[in-house]
């Protein structure tokens, strides 16, 4: 269909396996977590899963074992995302560094700060969160004004990032700054770079921002007078905008948008017996996740085969992100009486933290735009 | 995709980028047999293409038939050769075979040489001719033994025709948009119109993989073992026709409105084959109360388990 292609996948011959191995550990470190957890998943934080996780191999699958990694396919690695995000596991402390930060690392870094980096993030010692909004510059990113000054033996940064998912808790932020201004207004993607932030280093301020469900998800950054030695440069100075883009076919075509509200569908079936819309409703549901979830490995089979099918995820990001921020309200829909209490925290917390689904890695009205161009509009 | 597929598929498009069109599709409303059409695809061997070799076909497979009925789909399918297709692979025969519904109605009943009832056999039947609504494709009706036989074949025939049809109607929206000019520029250009088509192409692109993989997963676990997928793929065509059909028309605007544009012939095909051998609510409710049986803990177990070896 117009230049974008979905060719079916199989999930790889490991999956029986590695799926019975993920879903025994799941059900013994799932037992404690509450509904409101499981509604949060790829934004919870739990440092301590994470090492848990980590420990099993299951970050950084597909990276060399020379750095620590698990030299599997992107197909394993995207069997263990799909199970971890159908049971809610909160997955934040190292969704990031295993999705994005590890990657862009092994690809740009320099061979020092793959030994110094990719191992800690392998382990899930290492939490990394993505600096890119900033107060006035949102979907516009190109705008940002957030700059990092050249002194000798680095760059001292000063500004503000916001919006940034877990910073507090967090050790290093990827951060996209502006190192010389742009030539022109048009040219506003030069003269940005990616820097690897210290978040613990001298002069940053980070305020969490309480989101509407309660919950200090995100943060304001404040850079005074920050140094980042040279040795955290990324890539290269002045191509940050290429590198940060160039990962948004990883960020975009994921298993986490279209299932961050699946495990509220599967904790309400259980209670949906008497509800006569309720068949018709989750059967559809059903339907449309299992579309998705091909669309999904589509895209994941041709990132394994080193394509970049950036065009294709946006798509599959926009009609996941619909499906899954229109599940809650479907939910509630299909009870004319109270819900149980435990679908009830469930549906509430993920009803509120759906708002963030066709916003968070790329709005709802960007998305659409990305297509448009590929259509041939515009 | 194999060989075969690509093959037939090259032809089928050369045939119907040849010798089908609106008129064609005039004529087929009118009850007018496309003979000449029917002529070519017979003489490709396409009506038996599914049947063995020893029963006169290619023993080609359903993923590889889904291709060619979407492209049938494209072009309004002109030509009942889907279902003739889907009923030579249960029982191959010479002619064109009709492919009855549970009710006894099938497209194009009264050009069968046979048609294949809901028991799973052909009969010679003497159909009443009756028009599809709202695409006034005939549609007609004979009294047949009853039976779900030929239910998930005909949902996937369906759901595939379905799946063309909505890439053409998206393409001629995408192509209209980019030519017709208001305010100074196409209107295409406007963010209220290219964010509805964005839409669209997503849905779009939805339906042709649920179709898709209805197909492989029939491929592998013959039509009883797909029938969740062939479900699915009959739910999502039919809610993305819904979507794609609405945001056609209104890019289109008064021009889509008219039957002198051909949009038209498209979105009411679209119209009627949602309806044909199960809508989407049906489907929903029998994925659905199959789900529900299983229980909550079994939902994505299930799921998940539908394409690991």
């Amino acid at each position: 269909m117009v230049g974008l292609r979905f060719d079916l996948r199989d999930t790889p011959p490991e999956a029986p396996a590695l799926r019975a191995e993920l879903r025994a550990f799941l059900a013994e470190a799932g037992r404690h977590w509450s509904p409101r957890v499981r509604a949060y998943s790829w934004m919870a934080f739990d440092r301590d899963f994470s090492r848990e996780v980590g420990k099993r191999g299951w970050i950084g699958m597909t990276w060399p074992a020379a750095y620590g990694g698990g030299e599997r396919s992107f197909l394993e690695r995207y069997v263990t995302l799909e199970e971890m995000l159908a049971v809610g596991a909160p997955v934040g402390a190292h969704w990031i560094g295993d999705r994005q930060s590890g990657p862009l690392i092994l690809r740009l870094g320099t061979e020092e700060q793959r030994r110094e980096f990719i191992p800690r993030i392998v382990s899930g010692e290492l939490a990394f969160a993505i600096g890119l909004s900033e107060p006035d510059s949102g979907s516009d990113l190109a705008s940002l004004r957030t700059r990092a000054e050249k002194v000798p033996g680095g760059y001292r940064l000063n500004g503000r990032k916001v919006w940034t998912t877990n910073a507090h808790r967090c050790d290093f932020a990827i951060t996209l700054l502006r190192t010389s201004p742009a030539p022109d207004p048009k040219l506003k993607h030069q003269g940005l770079t990616q820097l690897l932030v210290d978040l613990r280093a001298s002069g940053i301020e980070i305020r969490p921002i309480l989101d509407l469900a309660g919950e200090e998800g995100f943060n304001e950054i404040t850079f005074d007078n920050v140094f980042v030695p040279d040795s955290l440069l990324i890539g290269v100075e002045g191509k940050g905008w290429e590198q940060a883009t160039s990962e948004l076919a990883f960020e975009r075509s994921g298993p986490e948008r279209y299932l961050s509200s699946l495990p509220l569908l599967t904790a309400a079936m259980d209670s949906l017996h008497d509800e006569p819309a309720a068949p018709e409703a989750v059967g559809r549901m059903l339907a449309r996740a299992n579309t998705l979830r091909q669309m999904s490995l589509s895209v994941a089979g041709m990132l394994q085969d080193g394509e970049a099918p950036a065009r294709e995820a946006a798509l599959i990001k926009d009609v996941g992100n619909d499906f899954e921020q229109a599940l809650p309200d479907r939910i509630r829909a299909l009870y004319a009486g109270p819900m149980p209490d435990d679908v009830a925290e469930m549906q509430t917390t993920m009803n509120m933290v759906a708002r963030s689904y066709s916003l968070r890695g790329g709005t709802r009205e960007i998305l659409r735009g990305i297509i448009a161009r590929q259509l041939g509009l515009r | 995709m194999s060989e075969m597929r690509d093959i037939l598929l090259e032809q089928v498009e050369r045939l119907l980028a040849d010798q089908s069109g609106p008129e064609t599709l005039r004529q087929v409303e009118a009850g007018v047999w496309p003979a000449a059409l029917w002529a070519e695809v017979e003489a490709l061997g396409l009506p038996l293409a599914m049947a063995s070799e020893e029963a006169g076909g290619v023993a080609l497979g359903w993923d590889d038939a889904v291709a060619v009925w979407v492209a049938l789909g494209r072009a309004g399918a002109p030509v009942p050769l889907a279902e003739s297709m889907a009923a030579a692979a249960f029982a191959p025969a010479a002619g064109f075979l009709a492919l009855a519904q549970p009710d006894g109605t099938a497209m194009w009943g009264r050009a069968a040489a046979q048609v294949l009832a809901g028991d799973g056999a052909l009969h010679a039947a003497g159909f009443t001719p009756g028009k599809a609504q709202p695409s006034n494709e005939p549609w007609d009706r004979a009294t047949l033994p009853g039976g779900e036989a030929t239910l998930l074949a005909g949902a996937l025939v369906n759901s595939a025709k379905m799946a063309g049809g909505l890439e053409a109607v998206l393409t001629l929206s995408v192509d209209y948009a980019n030519v017709r000019k208001q305010f100074g520029k196409p209107i295409g250009q406007f963010q209220a119109v290219s964010q509805q088509l964005s839409q669209a192409a997503g849905e779009v692109a939805a339906a042709g993989v649920a179709v898709a993989n209805a197909g492989r997963a029939v491929a592998r676990r013959g039509l009883g073992g797909a029938e969740f997928e062939i479900g699915a793929a009959k739910v999502i065509t039919g809610e993305a026709t819904a979507l794609v059909a609405a945001v056609a028309h209104q890019v289109h605007a008064a021009i889509g409105f008219t039957q002198d544009y051909h949009l038209h012939f498209t979105t009411r095909r679209l119209w009627a084959w949602r309806d044909a051998f199960g809508n989407e609510r049906f489907w929903a409710q029998r994925i659905g109360r199959a789900a529900l049986a299983r229980g909550g803990a079994n939902a994505w177990p299930d799921l998940a388990a539908r394409e690991d070896g």
